[in-house]
């Protein structure tokens, strides 16, 4: 056994057990690290595949922004996460059930899975020899994948809209500071009154 | 590699719509006041000239964008009643928007991100740009079914549509990449290539999951359970346009991609039509006799609905095709005009929800009551309506191909359903008037007209119609 190989059953045994322990762990902080865990080790298998950047940008956007996003998520709010669970378990068999069949179908398809003749020799495309991945992600990108690309611009400002339009709120009796407001006052605005001693304004 | 400007040309109408939302978004968020102005207005325009270029004489059939997308005429003729679901949505939204004070300029750009959707799923010729096409759709209606975020039943709605929403995505993701793990690739054609002889049980467990998730978004049965609480919850403006735009995309691709990508497994994909078909007719039938609400009733009634209309899919031929395509465009004109007859009716400041609220409504209001029951009789199927033509379009095909037992079952079902259509008639036109109703909005009236012509009179020049879907199916093949 080489070394990749070494590693490939590390990365994997590791994001596995890591993936289960993120729903089973008790302390939903917990949960958010084991989360962390798992993309660390997505990145390592990335790493041997030769995809250094899709690795890097594993690392750098879920770790780095999205699972720190979920683990502010997670200690801001104030759910409690315990209650949220009670009663998970009732309904563990009809899960295990259908868990099961899905399994048994998953075991039946690679059982007996064949590709297609014609696709053994279209499928994966190969970094071209002379450049870096990211140089080879990047010619397609923008020119063979132009269309995905703006597509998922679009889901992803979607998104955003739809965050902003169910959750952000006005307050009309929130003072914010106005600076402009703040900077034209001179004294003429001041008003000094004498306020009577025991009658208030 | 086609010129650029030659790729621009055939995407035009999703051009036109994602960057109008983009410049009505700016626009509403630079004035940042109350209400939507007229962004609504804007929109319904955009619509309306993204509508026109579909009619641009461009040639028959373009694959642009690298394979990925598809300009033919069946693209177009759906299209075309896609982006026709969409504007009288949003014309028969303004009225209810303003008055249940949710009229926010965000409305009509979701609404038109949401149609740029469901022109990119249409279009649609591989994988990825279905997924992606149908996720852009999707996004934009979870939104719109909570845009009253501060009514309890809208929030519910939302929430549940987007939890089984997610839930279908993943189920379709899970297909498709079974898909491709055998055929290699994720291009229509190619798969269609690769499965060519040679049926491997990772593609029929692949093409199940693939239809499941795409008939949770048609909402047929088992992927029905939904389209009830969505459609009582949201707003009815929104309600009407989830029965009519994403379902004719939601259709559209199904006929796509099993016509392009599954001609290879023929019997799978029959037997699954079937069960859903046949599953949707009976629901659609027995579940909405026992309902009071109208939205819900109008729910069980478009899942009965695309039972009907997928029952000319599953020969499998041209001319079934062209049923499901006739019964779209009817089944969208008689959707919108029963829709647009509940916006038009309020009980002092309430809308019109359930079937009591209708009774009597031939003495107060007679052209109203002619209108709802005439929609009514045909969306039971009887003729001379359009609802009637819609059925025989569908279940003729059917026939031919040697599916009498389902043609049978069909028009059997169809007579259960006629149960409950008929009872609201009864209601309106026997029972003691309750409260006189408010006046409508021209614009609303307008739809109301429109749609009684289609109904009424499809029968005497229906040649339009049969045209186009005729012309539309062919391309497909």
């Amino acid at each position: 056994m080489n070394a990749a190989a070494a590693f490939f059953y590390l990365f994997s045994t590791v994001m596995i057990g890591s993936a289960f322990m993120v729903i089973a762990a008790r302390n939903p902080v917990h949960s958010v690290l084991f989360l962390i865990l798992a993309f660390v080790n997505a990145s390592g298998l990335f790493m041997l595949l030769g995809a250094e950047f899709l690795a890097m940008i594993l690392v750098i956007v879920y770790v780095g922004a999205v699972a720190v996003l979920f683990l502010f998520v997670v200690m801001m709010l104030d759910v409690d996460f315990a209650e949220l669970k009670q009663g998970f378990l009732q309904y563990l068999p009809v899960g295990a059930l259908i868990g099961a069949a899905v399994l048994i179908e998953l075991v039946l398809v690679v059982g007996a899975w064949t590709m297609a003749p014609a696709a053994i020799g279209g499928a994966g495309s190969p970094t071209p020899p002379d450049v870096s991945n990211t140089l080879a992600i990047g010619r397609v990108l923008y020119t063979k994948y132009v269309y995905f690309f703006q597509a998922a611009g679009l889901v992803l400002l979607t998104a955003m809209i739809g965050a902003i339009v169910l959750t952000l709120r006005h307050k009309p009796d929130v003072k914010r500071q106005v600076i402009a407001d703040q900077n034209a006052r001179d004294k003429s605005d001041v008003q000094l009154k004498k306020v009577p001693s025991r009658a208030g304004v | 590699m086609t010129p650029i400007s030659f790729a621009l040309a055939h995407t035009l109408p999703e051009l036109i719509l994602a960057g109008g939302a983009l410049v009505l978004l700016m626009l509403g968020a630079f004035r940042a006041g109350k209400g939507d102005w007229i962004i609504s207005e804007l929109a319904i325009g955009l619509l309306g000239i993204a509508l026109l270029t579909l009619f641009f004489p461009l040639e028959g059939k373009a694959l642009i964008w690298d394979g990925a997308f598809i300009d033919d005429t069946f693209g177009r003729f759906m299209k075309g009643l896609a982006l026709m679901g969409a504007l009288v949505s949003l014309l028969l939204s303004r009225e209810y928007m303003a008055r249940e004070k949710i009229d926010q300029f965000e409305f009509p750009v979701l609404i038109l991100l949401a149609t740029t959707g469901m022109l990119m799923l249409i279009s649609a010729q591989n994988l990825i740009g279905l997924y992606l096409g149908l996720e852009l759709m999707s996004l934009a209606l979870y939104v719109v079914a909570a845009f009253h975020r501060d009514n309890v039943r809208a929030s519910e709605a939302g929430l549940k549509y987007f939890v089984l929403g997610a839930l279908s995505s993943g189920m379709l993701l899970y297909g498709s990449s079974l898909i491709y793990g055998f055929a290699g690739t994720v291009s229509f054609t190619g798969i269609a290539d690769a499965i060519h002889g040679n049926v491997s049980i990772g593609v029929v467990f692949g093409l199940v999951f693939l239809l499941a998730g795409l008939a949770f978004k048609m909402s047929m049965v088992p992927f029905h359970m939904w389209t009830p609480d969505v459609y009582e919850g949201a707003p009815t403006p929104v309600t009407a346009f989830f029965a009519s735009a994403p379902k004719m995309a939601a259709v559209a691709i199904t006929l796509r991609i099993i016509i392009t990508a599954f001609p290879g497994v023929t019997p799978q994909w029959q037997q699954i039509v079937v069960f859903m078909s046949l599953l949707s007719m009976a629901l659609g039938s027995f579940a909405a006799i026992g309902q009071t609400n109208l939205k819900r009733l109008m729910a069980y009634s478009s899942i009965g609905h695309m039972g009907f209309a997928m029952v000319g899919l599953v020969p499998g031929t041209e001319q079934g095709i062209r049923g499901v395509l006739i019964y779209m465009a009817i089944y969208l004109t008689m959707t919108l005009g029963a829709f647009a007859a509940l916006l038009s009716m309020r009980v002092g400041e309430r809308y019109v929800e359930t079937i009591p609220d209708l009774a009597g409504l031939s003495r107060t209001n007679g052209s109203m009551a002619f209108f709802l029951a005439m929609t009514m009789f045909s969306l039971a199927g009887i003729p001379p309506l359009a609802g009637f033509f819609a059925k025989l379009y569908v279940f003729q095909p059917a026939i031919d191909a040697g599916f009498y037992w389902l043609a049978t079952i069909g028009v059997l079902l169809s007579v259960v359903s006629t149960f409950y259509y008929l009872r609201i008639v009864k209601v309106i036109y026997f029972d003691a008037p309750a409260e006189a109703f408010s006046p409508v909005k021209r614009e609303v009236t307008g739809v109301l007209w429109v749609a009684s012509f289609g109904i009424l009179l499809f029968w005497v020049y229906p040649a339009p119609v049969l045209t186009a879907a005729t012309n539309a199916a062919k391309s497909l093949f």
